[in-house]
């Protein structure tokens, strides 16, 4: 079947089947970035914006895209590059596997809070799991990120 | 030090923050072979009949392989060095199949969907034995998991395939049934840790192409390029000089890719095809056919006197290996040997194992690497001990564990030359407030607050076993290429050892560009693993600076006209020590040395050490525990490390944190279950939960750092020591919060709650 998804800003329209799912169609479409970590819903690798939301693309079908807005990081290199920096700085970025989805999901949660307390961080980000860095560092980067954002603290 | 002790962000951060496609199944070419294994749905059987015929008519299928069609010499996965400790126990298919998972046939076509209908076309008559499912009862049991002929151990491992025996062993110092008999006070207890999985994020996979030369290139998400070159060769039963092998970024590790575990199957297929092949595998392959922790009964009995002196201490472990024997003769060695000598006062000791093939997934390389099971169960029987001592369990640590200077006889007689383990101690029991919180708080709503303690060691590297080699040469303009043969995972050793290159070669860490493993260029290194990189690549690494640094002084003072003894390299120039202002900058070396030279300006070294110093450490757990519910959690862990030198505090503490976190999940919730019939119950992250950042509490991590003599900088090593505390400290924990005693992990709410209405 035929869709027609603005990716990343542009116009895409592909033949593609009836059961693929987002994930693999925007690997298709050269969107290196979103990985698959489970496919079961469960690790939030797979994370990129559907209209402006995040969602997980292993657990939407392609088709169910069509007419709708996707951005994958390759989408928003330079957000990517400026919170990436804070999590570099902390080194917990370690693998980096899981660095797309969970970054995909902190842009999306400083749309959604312009302040958000630890716990609300916490409960937003619970979907992304992290094998290497047991989150602390995560979390401390998010901080330096907010404390940057707010002037506080120049880079 | 300029760089090294500095948090120098990793050199391939912001590609990786920025999600460009460096890994494996980014990489791969797009018109790959998709490769999938079909798998047994039997614990134990022979393949009587195996019919593929259909299957290969099918559109899109480049070929459908099994047991008639592969090498009949039989090979080990684990990636070890040369000759492997793990038996030769595999075919890459095999007419008998030994879990449920075991390989059948390797289907190759052009997309996944063409190789899955295939897949379900291939008609397997099985003649189904009974498994050996139970390791207790493996050893000389009638079934045998390994009956053929041409199965064989290359090291005296004491392994026996007749009797289901991987290895045993028995080694001792003094006698210690005697000081036992003759203690006041004994402890005896048997503890029980399940397999684990290690879960990174990306999964198993490889792609594999045959190059300009017919030879065969493996592009792995691997530990170890080396081994796998030569695990291959003997697979495939190719020599060696036909494969080259590439590591790109990787997904994270945990020991899981020190083992060859889907790397057999796209090389064949290329073999076969001459076409591209990749394997990816999925989730629930990595949770049902992949490599676990191997699951450990360990024995102890631990003699001390009324006042609290250990006298001895016996080991006796059980180790379950399953399938096949991938790291089997090594994991089980590290449940006494770096479980025994924290104790190093004890007069005697005692260290005895089994290790049993039995018809489960098999085991293999998880950080800790058997000191994680070890260490649960030596550091719990030391908190038993405190109770019927009635001492305090930090004072009793502090009376009896290893000091500076002390020799540790359970520890191949090796003298802690660098331990800073009492002031590790002495720290996490103020920064958790030991004093103020042991052993437990009712708080107001009825929930119990309680802490737990526990000490750990691992090695630095595998002593007079891994090497590690590295390269360094200067280039035109004078920036400097680094050539390692250690696969970084994500831990950051491309950083970590420029910087100490650069330290070194007192420059900045930006002027030295480091390359990654490729099996055609790159040195030897036995791998990342053993937490040996930091240790032994990073004492390579310091040998092969200076001797670049000696060529470029020769180099400069020829070209100076004076005596090579009396210049002097300062990081920018060579200059002659008796007239300054002579002097050759290191961007003028550089270029001369392109043009018309006579001497390479390249170096490289290798490094292989004798002992293996222990990196030490303590941590410590306050929880909070439900009674009514049964629920344990994590409120806060204080740790304090011992790796000697930190040579990159961020990428340090990181890996600390990460380590006490998949601790935390062996401890409370990991767990692999099997049915009576050998299916995996937890073969998706639905059921196989790993924590999430609501399930850890607050982290506090601290470095006390020796100064470890034989290491670059003072470094000894972190990648593994960081898994060992948590589960001994939080079972501490629940004990001192409920008087439930768990010997086995984990520690689940159900029963915390049944044990407390059994109570």
């Amino acid at each position: 079947m035929q869709i027609t998804i603005k990716l990343n800003g542009k116009q895409v329209t592909a033949d593609v089947a009836p059961d693929m799912n987002l994930l693999n169609f925007v690997r298709s479409q050269g969107c290196y970035s979103v990985k698959c970590g489970c496919e079961t819903s469960n690790c939030g690798l797979c994370t990129l914006w559907m209209d402006g939301k995040p969602v997980l693309s292993c657990s939407i079908l392609a088709a169910r895209a069509d007419g709708h807005e996707i951005v994958t990081m390759e989408g928003c290199q330079e957000e990517a590059a400026e919170f990436g920096a804070f999590l570099a700085d902390q080194g917990a970025e370690q693998c980096g596997f899981c660095s797309p989805g969970f970054i995909m999901n902190v842009l999306a949660l400083f749309r959604e809070y312009e302040d958000p307390t630890e716990e609300e961080i916490k409960e937003y980000l619970a979907g992304n799991l992290c094998r290497c860095s047991g989150y602390e560092g995560q979390l401390r980067a998010i901080r330096a990120y907010m404390a940057y954002k707010k002037g506080g603290e120049s880079k | 030090m300029k760089y090294v002790n500095q948090p120098v962000r990793k050199k391939d951060a912001m590609s990786l923050v920025t999600g460009k496609p460096v890994y494996t199944d980014d990489l791969a070419p797009k018109d790959c072979l998709v490769v999938k294994v079909l798998r047994s749905p039997y614990a134990h059987a022979i393949i009587e009949e195996i019919q593929t015929d259909i299957a290969k008519k099918l559109p899109g299928i480049a070929c459908v392989l099994t047991y008639e069609d592969v090498p009949q010499k039989r090979f080990t996965m684990a990636g070890q060095t040369y000759p492997e400790p793990s038996p030769y126990d595999r075919l890459i298919l095999d007419k008998r199949v030994r879990f449920v998972g075991d390989a059948v046939a390797i289907v190759a076509g052009e997309d996944e969907k063409a190789v899955e209908k295939a897949m379900k076309v291939i008609k397997v008559k099985y003649q189904v034995l009974e498994p050996v499912l139970d390791f207790r009862t493996a050893k000389d049991n009638p079934i045998l998991v390994h009956p053929e002929e041409n199965w064989k151990a290359l090291c005296p491992v004491g392994a026996d395939n007749k009797r289901n025996l991987c290895a045993c062993g028995l080694e001792e110092h003094g006698d210690v049934d005697k000081v036992i008999a003759e203690s006041d006070v004994v402890v005896e207890n048997t503890y029980h840790t399940k397999a684990v999985q290690q879960t990174m994020m990306e999964t198993f996979r490889t792609y594999t192409t045959m190059d300009t030369y017919g030879r065969l290139n493996v592009i792995s998400s691997t530990q170890v390029p080396f081994h796998v070159r030569r695990i291959l060769s003997n697979a495939l039963d190719i020599p060696k000089s036909k494969i080259r092998v590439v590591k790109p970024r990787i997904g994270g590790g945990f020991g899981a890719k020190q083992t060859v575990v889907a790397e057999v199957y796209p090389a064949i297929v290329t073999l076969k095809t001459g076409r591209p092949a990749k394997i990816i595998y999925t989730r629930e392959e990595s949770l049902t056919a992949s490599t676990p922790r191997h699951e450990m009964e360990v024995k102890v009995r631990i003699g001390a006197t009324k006042d609290g002196h250990i006298r001895g201490i016996e080991v006796k472990t059980l180790s379950n290996t399953g399938a096949y024997g991938e790291h089997g003769p090594t994991t089980v060695g590290l449940s006494g040997h770096k479980s025994i000598p924290l104790y190093s006062k004890a007069e005697a000791f005692r260290f005895q194992y089994d290790v049993v093939y039995t018809n489960r997934m098999s085991a293999g390389a998880y950080r800790g690497y058997g000191a994680t099971q070890g260490i649960f169960a030596v550091e719990s029987a030391i908190n038993e001990l405190a109770v019927k001592l009635g001492m305090d369990p930090v004072a009793l640590r502090e009376m009896n564990l290893t000091r500076e200077g002390d020799v540790m006889h359970g520890y191949y007689g090796e003298t802690a030359g660098s331990c800073h383990l009492d002031r590790c101690l002495e720290r996490t029991a103020d920064m958790i407030g030991w004093k103020e919180k042991y052993p437990r708080r009712v708080m107001p709503d009825g929930k119990i607050r309680s802490v737990g303690i526990a000490m750990a060691m691992q090695g630095s590297g595998i002593s007079n076993v891994d090497t590690g080699a590295v390269s360094i040469k200067i280039n035109d303009d004078g920036f400097y290429s680094l050539s390692i043969g250690a696969s970084d995972m994500g831990t950051g050793c491309d950083t970590i050892l420029a910087q100490m290159a650069a330290d070194c070669l007192d420059c900045s860490v930006d002027e030295i560009i480091v390359h990654g493993v490729d099996t055609d260029i790159s040195p030897y290194d036995s791998g990342s693993y053993a937490s040996s990189t930091t240790y032994v690549t990073g004492m390579a690494t310091v040998k092969a600076c200076q001797t670049l640094v000696d060529k470029m002084k020769a180099y400069g003072a020829e070209k100076l006209g004076c005596d090579a003894k009396d210049v002097e390299f300062d990081g920018e120039k060579v200059y002659c020590l008796k007239d300054e202002k002579r002097s050759i900058s290191r961007k003028d070396l550089g270029n001369e040395a392109m043009c018309a030279a006579h001497n390479a300006l390249y170096a490289t070294e290798a490094f292989s050490s004798p002992i293996s110093p222990p990196p030490f450490m303590a941590g410590a757990v306050e929880i909070e525990v439900d009674p009514e519910t049964g629920s344990v959690e994590v409120l806060d862990y204080a740790a304090v490390v011992d790796c000697g030198t930190v040579v990159n505090p961020n990428l340090a503490k990181v890996q600390v944190e990460g380590g006490l976190v998949q601790g935390i999940g062996m401890a409370l919730f990991e767990e692999i279950t099997y049915d009576e019939k050998g299916y995996v119950a937890e073969n998706s992250l639905m059921q196989y939960k790993i924590p999430t950042r609501l399930d850890m509490g607050r982290l506090r991590v601290e470095f006390d750092s020796s100064y470890e003599q034989t290491g670059p900088f003072g470094a000894k090593s972190i990648g593994e020591i960081v898994i060992n505390t948590p589960a001994p400290a939080i079972a501490h924990a629940v004990y001192n919060a409920t008087g439930l005693r768990f010997t086995e992990l984990p520690i689940t709410p159900e029963k915390v709650a049944m044990g407390l209405i059994k109570e």
